[in-house]
């Protein structure tokens, strides 16, 4: 009797896992049939706020479209990409990430700009230790992280301090500048430098480095050849270079070109 | 009657493999991946290095923390019932429950410059946790002395203490009845636990990157530059990864089967 109960269980659940391989296949099928699959949209982490006020206000004035967004560093996107993820649109913080995915024949069409970034320091709201700009960054007391020179991020700022012949001694080289701004805001560290957009979040302040001294990070965009809305991708991206894509962009501290 | 039989052990077959292929084909495709013959140079790159070393440092001192500290904890727990001890084995055993980037979160709130007790440590004494060595040694301890404290606590619930009795008729002391009684009856449950203990640690990620930070030979342990070099050079990674695996494949084997030269339990 356990014997046959055993027996049955087993066949039951290879049926349902039949089931289940064959109705995945099913809905895979009426997805790219009836209804428009979404814009599938791979963007850098420090464009989370403002790409998802910019998928909201393309998704109402598209009626019935819908933007899925990915947000990683650039760095890993361009290699999920360059691993066969299926996106329409790529959004890089750097251009030899979009080099990468460009090389790898991912690209329906040539990458544009479509933004730009300053560095900030971000320090602590109230801005206790009083810091004013890049030579601060140096005092001893201070303590300072940077993203590791392999993120663009921190390859800039290396670029800023050396440029001013600074020598900062990073307490944590982290991954990524949303890991800087969290020590920021928790207090860990005094300060970090990281893009100006990422210091518009509660707890953290951004003192502006001047023109002179920063370093502009350049944002290319471009549709994909492999994902299921090339159209979508099309004007998904037209619509971030338009006057109320970059008015979006604008308002969450992006620089324009 | 017989039909079904077979189908029923067809279909558990089945499912079993595709349960099994969950598991063999992520190694299969890392194992495929591996540039194998840059391998050596890859590992022998300095900060490649300096990560197992750190690695291994952390790890190991996080062991000898859950020997020192984690031992006398599990024979408290194993020496009675009590509420308090029940809430204390919860406590202990939430860092396998919690997800590890709670748990960097909680350390930081803990021992960080503004923590609970980081704040005191830091006002006082002048000293800070956070971006340092021994922040890494303390987050691995963290999550891997769980596995080491609830092991031996098993053990020693298991073992008869009528050896005890009969050690105690002999004349023997508390101290000696422990050492040459309780723990060579509970050394198999130590070997599991100081193993799981360390392989944790190891593999500690999201902790300590929360809590202790990443800096190249301070605070960069091999999982910490295997996450970085996916930034940049993901063959670095690979190569980073395969040590990983090779190393729990090698603690998995001793758990099973015991040191070599060891008798087979």
């Amino acid at each position: 009797m356990t014997k046959r109960c055993h027996a049955s269980f087993a066949g039951c659940l290879a049926t349902a896992l039949v089931a289940v391989v064959l109705g995945a296949a099913c809905s895979r099928g009426v997805e790219s049939g009836a209804a428009a699959a979404p814009i599938r949209v791979f963007a850098a982490a420090s464009l989370t706020a403002s790409f998802q006020a910019i998928a909201a206000a393309y998704e109402q004035q598209h009626p019935g479209q819908k933007v899925e967004l990915h947000f990683a560093g650039s760095p890993q996107l361009a290699l999920q990409l360059r691993e066969g993820a299926a996106a329409d649109v790529f959004a890089a913080a750097d251009q030899p990430n979009m080099q990468k995915v460009v090389d790898a024949g991912v690209t329906a069409a040539a990458p544009v700009e479509f933004a730009r970034n300053e560095l900030a320091i971000a320090v602590r709201a109230g801005n206790q230790k009083r810091i004013a700009g890049l030579a601060d960054l140096a005092r001893p007391e201070l303590k300072v992280a940077l993203c590791a020179p392999e993120v663009p991020a921190g390859k800039y700022a290396r670029q800023a301090l050396l440029a001013q012949q600074l020598t900062v001694r990073s307490v944590s080289d982290e991954s990524s500048v949303k890991a800087v701004v969290g020590k920021v805001q928790l207090g860990e560290v005094d300060a970090g430098v990281v893009y100006a957009t990422d210091t518009k979040v509660d707890g953290v302040e951004g003192v502006a480095i001047t023109s002179a001294q920063n370093v502009v990070a350049s944002y290319p965009i471009a549709v994909l050849a492999r994902g299921g809305n090339r159209a979508g991708g099309e004007a998904f991206v037209a619509f971030v270079r338009s006057e109320a894509g970059r008015a979006l962009l604008r308002q969450h501290g992006f620089v324009l070109p | 009657m017989i039909g079904r039989g077979r189908i029923a052990r067809t279909g558990l077959a089945t499912v079993a493999l595709l349960a099994a292929l969950l598991f063999a084909l992520p190694l299969l495709g890392l194992l495929v991946r591996t540039p194998w013959s840059e391998l050596p140079a890859l590992v022998q790159q300095p900060a490649v290095l300096r990560a197992v070393g750190l690695s291994l440092v952390s790890s190991g001192s996080a062991l000898l923390l859950a020997m020192g500290f984690g031992l006398p904890l599990a024979v408290w727990l194993a020496s009675g019932r009590s509420p308090l001890r029940t809430v204390v084995r919860i406590v202990v055993t939430l860092p396998i429950v919690l997800p590890p980037i709670t748990a960097g979160i909680a350390l930081l709130l803990a021992f960080g410059r503004n923590g609970l007790v980081g704040a005191w440590l830091d006002r006082w004494f002048g000293i800070g946790l956070p971006f340092t060595t021994f922040a890494t040694v303390v987050a691995a301890a963290y999550m891997g002395m769980p596995f080491f404290v609830l092991s031996v606590e098993a053990g020693l619930r298991a073992f008869d203490r009528r050896y005890l009795d009969v050690a105690s008729t002999l004349g023997a002391s508390p101290l000696r009845r422990f050492c040459q009684v309780t723990l060579p009856m509970v050394l198999p449950a130590l070997r599991t636990g100081a193993l799981l203990c360390w392989a944790r640690g190891l593999g500690e990620y999201c902790a300590t990157q929360m809590f202790a930070g990443n800096l190249d030979g301070t605070t960069r342990t091999m999982p910490l530059a295997c996450g970085l070099a996916m930034e940049s050079e993901p063959e670095v990674a690979i190569a980073l990864s395969v040590i990983l695996v090779a190393v729990s494949v090698g603690v998995l084997f001793v758990l099973r089967h015991g040191l070599p030269g060891q008798e087979r339990r």
